[in-house]
């Protein structure tokens, strides 16, 4: 009998991922495309991001992609100088969230960016990139 | 329906690297608990089990815990919200006692942090967020605290310096607490000191010494019917107000970043629940797993409004002579914080200041005292008002 294929293309995401099967691996597949991707209910509107593949809004699974564009308005950030098992070679690193308006992203600052550069209520853009790795993520950058 | 009374409550000391397995550890608490209600192992009816399972190696510890401590064959429940498990087990405890189904129950926190080794619990704190959507970007808990921090000092303009008062505070008390881990004084100067541990970033913009520091340890709390309550107990304390609450795992599903909303919602349930107001205090217990988590608390309460938090440490409106006392034992930041039993140890101060027993820390006259007790970074909280 074939070996039943498994959809786990989610491991690609971030430094370490840990979750490898969810309904939402079309990210992965849109994030190697560079675009970063949320999801939208096809019944009610309702706006996802991180995308679902199911709205708690209306109950539906009836759902849509649409990209992340513009800028968002940075909310905070930490830098961090210690960080968990598997992650000590991405150090020092800083962590942060977007807002843009209908929805949040939060992710990483680009190592390009000093942190003394950085204010709360600046704008910035959510841009793909390939980690050292190989692994899929995104960081924010000056628009 | 009448009310819940506190009969008894006990705690280990908080330790680095306790020298026994987790059912030795939870006897400590439980016996001195037991000790202080004067009761006997066949009045407890039912027990309920709280601890962060992610630090257990023992699957399903609520059994194992039960039978160790005589508990058997009387219903055990295991009942988990990460650094808020035992103050969660409180609310249900008073639900089955207020049900009628049971007349006493004993409620045991404990966790043994150093059961796995350091890497392996490094591990689990990489999964202490939304494992698919966060823990890929190399989150910690001290980060997203660190990310309320700025978000307040954007938004308010409040300093380090700010922050490292309520670590000082802290350490004021957990000095005259024999059963706090940490029991060295905290100064100021040690915050811009390179010299210093305290001074060492962790996430920016918080330090060493805006941290909470990890424990073993367990609490316990017994709960009786206003009846047995008043016929087994001198000086029983009574649960006025509980409030709980739950927020959204990730931050992208939030909208406030200098407080926490489960904080906020929690008590105005539980101020609802008893009749009053901030204002009514005396004393409080509040969850400071990091400096900002305590300011926020302040604000979050309505014992200062939002952004005056400051203001309010600064005036020493805090410390045990102050208007509002809070973390007069220590609080996480020098008694300790074994998740599992943090809530309970809450309760234990709390209603040992209400019956004035609480010794050097002993505030003056409480009446009415509070705890605040929140899981994970601002996922789950409780807050809970308790009277004489």
């Amino acid at each position: 009998m074939a070996k039943k294929e498994v959809d786990d293309r989610f491991k690609k995401f971030g430094t370490v991922s840990f979750t490898a099967i969810t309904k939402t691996n079309d990210f992965i597949s849109y994030l190697e495309k560079g675009k970063v991707m949320g999801t939208r209910c096809k019944e009610c509107g309702a706006i996802y991001f991180p995308p679902r593949s199911d709205c708690s809004k209306c109950f539906n699974s009836n759902m849509e992609w649409f990209e992340v564009t513009g800028t968002g308005k940075l909310l905070s950030f930490s830098e961090l100088k210690y960080g968990p098992v598997g992650f000590e070679d991405d150090l020092p690193y800083t962590i942060a969230l977007l807002d843009y308006g209908d929805y949040k992203v939060f992710g990483r600052i680009s190592k390009d960016m000093p942190y003394e550069d950085l204010d709360v209520g600046m704008e910035l853009k959510t841009e793909f990139n390939t980690l050292p790795n190989g692994q899929l993520s995104y960081v924010f950058k000056r628009p | 329906m009448g009310k819940v009374g506190i009969i008894g409550v006990g705690q280990s000391s908080f330790v680095r690297g306790y020298p026994g397995s987790i059912r030795e550890l939870a006897f400590e608490g439980f016996k001195e608990a037991m000790e202080d209600a004067k009761t006997q192992i066949k009045d407890i009816d039912a027990s309920i089990i709280a601890s962060a399972p992610e630090y257990d190696k023992q699957r399903s510890p609520a059994g194992v815990i039960a039978e160790y401590l005589g508990l058997i064959p009387q219903p055990t429940f295991y009942i988990e919200s990460v650094c808020s498990s035992s103050s969660s087990a409180l609310k249900v405890a008073y639900s089955m006692i207020k049900a009628d189904l049971h007349d006493i129950v004993a409620i045991i926190g404990f966790q043994k942090m150093s059961e796995i080794s350091s890497s392996e619990a490094q591990e689990r704190m990489g999964r202490g967020a939304d494992i698919q959507w966060e823990s890929p970007f190399g989150t910690m808990m001290p980060a997203y605290y660190a990310m309320y921090a700025q978000a307040h000092m954007a938004q308010y303009g409040t300093t380090g310096e700010d922050l490292a008062k309520i670590r000082v505070k802290a350490a004021t008390y957990g000095q005259i607490n024999d059963k706090a881990v940490y029991r060295k004084s905290v100064t100021l100067e040690m915050f811009t000191d390179p010299e210093s541990n305290m001074s060492a970033t962790v996430a920016k913009p918080l330090r060493v010494g805006d941290c909470c520091a990890n424990a073993d340890g367990s609490s316990c709390i017994i709960v009786a019917n206003e009846e047995k309550a008043k016929a087994m107990c001198d000086k029983p304390v009574w649960i006025l107000g509980l409030g709980a609450a739950s927020e959204a795992v990730n931050m992208a599903g939030r909208d406030l970043f200098t407080g926490l909303n489960v904080g906020i919602e929690a008590g105005k349930q539980a101020y609802k629940m008893a009749g009053i107001t901030p204002k009514d205090i005396d004393v409080a217990e509040v969850h400071d797993c990091f400096t900002i988590a305590e300011m926020m608390a302040y604000e979050n309460l309505g014992f200062a409004n939002p952004g005056e938090g400051k203001d309010l440490i600064a005036s020493k409106e805090t410390y045990k002579e102050g208007s509002i006392p809070v973390n007069i034992d220590g609080g996480l930041l020098s008694k300790g914080h074994p998740i599992g039993a943090t809530g309970g140890s809450q309760i234990r101060t709390i209603v040992l200041q209400l019956r004035g027993e609480a010794g050097e820390m002993q505030v003056k006259d409480p009446e009415i005292g509070l705890t605040h007790n929140i899981g994970g970074v601002g996922l789950y909280g409780n807050v809970t008002i308790l009277g004489r």
